[in-house]
């Protein structure tokens, strides 16, 4: 039993982290306590809420996130802004609909049901709008990039000015967790640029950090109800195997050999 | 307990069994001697069937939702994870399920090898088991097509690829296996269909699998022959049955923490990126379990040759019945394939480590000797082994007091590593 235990968690130990390893050659990220990480662990609501209007008013003009509706900002365990909250959202986008009676398409105020408006109408107007660079769809973005949510956070607050002997081509930045060192997104965050409905002060690493949670809920909007499901599962299961232990014990118990 | 003796023992019982002896083979089942030395290592084969279950179901309920289309299979993906009704959580266990089903036959393979129970009279055992694991390849390897993001079409344009290297007519294999002249959509349907058909094949095998077994019955830790039913086995129920439940709930503990608490660690992140024919990842590496044999792959540098050593890595296996020429079973009584086998369980780490790094430098100097190596243990040394080897004394009977206590027994029970506790 003992032996069975040490070696399936050497393969395990082998196994589990190798896919992750290709990012070594770059700067250590920067390091957050993450509401959301751990087994009980939950989203900061307030950071949730945040973050969407740090989306809303910076990225969103660039990055689309096209897997997500404006019911989910109501919905339990995101954001949980209030329905009528949550309407008001949706009606304050135009989205384009039809066609109508008269097969002419037209725009309307958004409902709950609808996707989130994308900023460009294809791959091809992004990419014409931003120097031939595709803003990535921001929906599953940390389950996208090898150092998931630190990845993000850091990058944010990774801009510098390039070291002696880098020279950049224009529309081309600096920042020091890109992969190559080289982005094509400019640095966009700089203290108090927006100003936070619930009056917190939006430095870089506020808004960074609220901004990223925003994106692991968008990534995982089941994130919470699968910690709690995962935790009763797992103390049922252990349970379980206590009391199949014993009546195995017993069983066996029948004749000489011990299990 | 003999099968032939049965007769239910209501009346309509008897009319269906003399019909259908579904009850006499529900019987044998129950029946079933099994050696009472069997340890936990022996659990593996129920935690598989386990695992194929599993697959074939949470497959069945992820197929309803998903749409086999190069340009609606990663939103239909995501549709699952997001507005499917516990969906995540299907799919989680689909994803999981399939590293733990391959964690789970690499231990099942890996004590086979220890205890010699691929040796006559289980060789057909062994090479059902053999093509149960290459479908189980097939059959991973196509579901992570699938969810077409990157990783799933560049995997797939480099394992199609590889029939290229087949002489004279390799390209028109690899446009009929695409359907086209690039990985695309025809390609996903039929990667689907097939994804769809091989669990049931592998039902089948898992069939003739477990039949095979049946006849000779369990080979067991000490290796020899049991007299069956005697005092060494135990009806399979309940004694089996409770012990192979208690493990497989410690492996379900596994399970669910991979599926709860870190369901993405052993995917790919570039796979949450939607396939794009015109941007080639930085590193293409395929699921962990398949990497040993990339990294044979890659280890040798001509394309042709490269493949042939990978397809051979597999198919000596089902050779390795003639290819290990000893008389004794387990490695218990081995002390030298005992140090053997464990060089070469890590040798397959090593591969498997190497596989997963860029083919360069270090790297490939690492692969290359670790695939000449694992050549060499099959080929050399098994054979080899089998006449040279001094092996321990083997006790007469698995419960050494049936003949009055054999002291060899006990001797050899003390030097054993895997003992039943």
């Amino acid at each position: 039993m003992k032996n069975f235990l040490r070696i399936s968690l050497l393969i395990l130990l082998f196994v589990g982290p190798q896919n992750n390893s290709f990012s070594a050659e770059k700067a250590e990220y920067l390091k957050t306590d993450w509401s959301f990480k751990g087994l009980f662990g939950k989203f900061d609501r307030s950071a949730l809420q945040r973050g969407y209007q740090v989306y809303t008013e910076v990225c969103s003009s660039c990055h689309s996130m096209k897997y997500l509706s404006y019911r989910n900002l109501a919905e339990k365990g995101g954001p949980e802004f209030s329905e009528a909250q949550a309407k008001a959202i949706a009606a304050s986008f135009e989205v384009k609909d039809g066609p109508n009676a008269d097969g002419e398409m037209f725009t309307r105020p958004g409902k709950l049901s609808d996707k989130f408006v994308m900023p460009y109408e294809n791959v091809k107007a992004a990419q014409a709008a931003n120097g031939g660079a595709y803003p990535p769809d921001m929906s599953v973005l940390v389950k996208a990039r090898g150092g998931g949510v630190d990845y993000i956070y850091s990058l944010l607050q990774g801009y510098e000015d390039p070291p002696a002997g880098v020279s950049l081509d224009d529309g081309v930045y600096y920042n020091k967790y890109m992969y190559g060192n080289k982005i094509k997104m400019s640095n966009q965050l700089s203290d108090g640029l927006i100003e936070y409905a619930d009056g917190t002060n939006s430095t870089v690493e506020q808004m960074s950090k609220d901004v990223t949670t925003f994106l692991m809920w968008a990534a995982e909007p089941h994130l919470e109800a699968r910690h709690q499901m995962g935790f009763k599962a797992i103390i049922y299961l252990i349970i379980l195997t206590v009391l199949v232990y014993f009546s195995m014990k017993r069983i066996w118990s029948r004749i000489e050999t011990e299990v | 307990m003999s099968d032939q003796e049965y007769t239910p023992k209501s009346k309509v019982g008897k009319w269906f069994n003399d019909r259908l002896p579904l009850l006499t083979l529900a019987n044998h089942l129950t029946d079933y001697p099994t050696p009472k030395n069997l340890n936990y290592w022996w659990t593996f084969g129920g935690i598989l069937t386990f695992c194929l279950i599993t697959q074939i179901v949470t497959g069945l309920v992820l197929a309803m939702h998903y749409i086999a289309h190069a340009d609606m299979a990663f939103d239909s993906v995501e549709h699952i994870m997001r507005d499917v009704n516990y969906g995540w959580l299907i799919r989680y266990i689909h994803a999981n399920g399939a590293s733990m089903f391959f964690l789970a036959v690499y231990i099942h393979i890996f004590r086979s090898l220890f205890y010699g129970s691929y040796k006559a009279p289980r060789e057909i055992i062994w090479i059902i088991g053999i093509i149960i694991y290459l479908l189980m390849m097939a059959a991973a390897f196509m579901g992570y097509v699938l969810p077409w993001g990157q990783m799933s079409f560049w995997g797939a344009t480099v394992i199609t690829n590889l029939f290229s290297a087949i002489p004279l007519v390799g390209e028109g294999i690899v446009t009929w296996l695409w359907g086209g002249y690039s990985v695309d959509n025809p390609t996903l349907t039929r990667f689907f269909t097939l994804h769809y058909l091989i669990p049931f094949l592998i039902l089948g095998l898992v069939v003739l699998h477990i039949w095979a077994l049946h006849v000779p019955g369990n080979n067991n830790p000490v290796g020899i022959d049991v007299k069956k039913p005697s005092k060494d086995t135990v009806p399979f129920h309940p004694y089996i049955v409770i012990k192979d439940g208690f493990a497989l709930l410690m492996f379900m503990i596994v399970f669910a923490f991979f599926v709860f608490y870190t369901p993405n660690i052993l995917g790919h992140a570039d796979n949450y990126i939607e396939a794009d024919p015109l941007v080639t990842p930085a590193h293409i590496v395929p699921e962990w379990y398949l990497l040993p044999f990339y990294a044979i792959l890659r280890s040798v540098p001509d394309k042709l040759l490269g493949v042939v050593a990978m397809l051979s890595a597999i198919f000596i296996l089902a050779a390795l019945p003639w290819l290990d020429t000893s008389k004794i079973r387990s490695a218990v009584f081995r002390p030298l394939y005992k140090q053997f086998y464990w060089i070469l369980v890590v040798d397959v780490l090593i591969l498997g480590y190497v596989g997963a790094m860029p083919a360069e430098g270090l790297y490939l100097l690492i692969a290359r000797v670790a695939t000449a190596y694992y050549f060499i243990h099959f080929l050399i040394i098994l054979p080899v082994l089998g006449y040279k080897e001094k092996t321990l004394p083997i006790p007469l009977s698995i419960t050494g007091s049936v003949l009055g206590g054999s002291t060899n027994f006990a001797a050899a029970k003390n030097k054993e590593s895997f003992t039943i506790k």
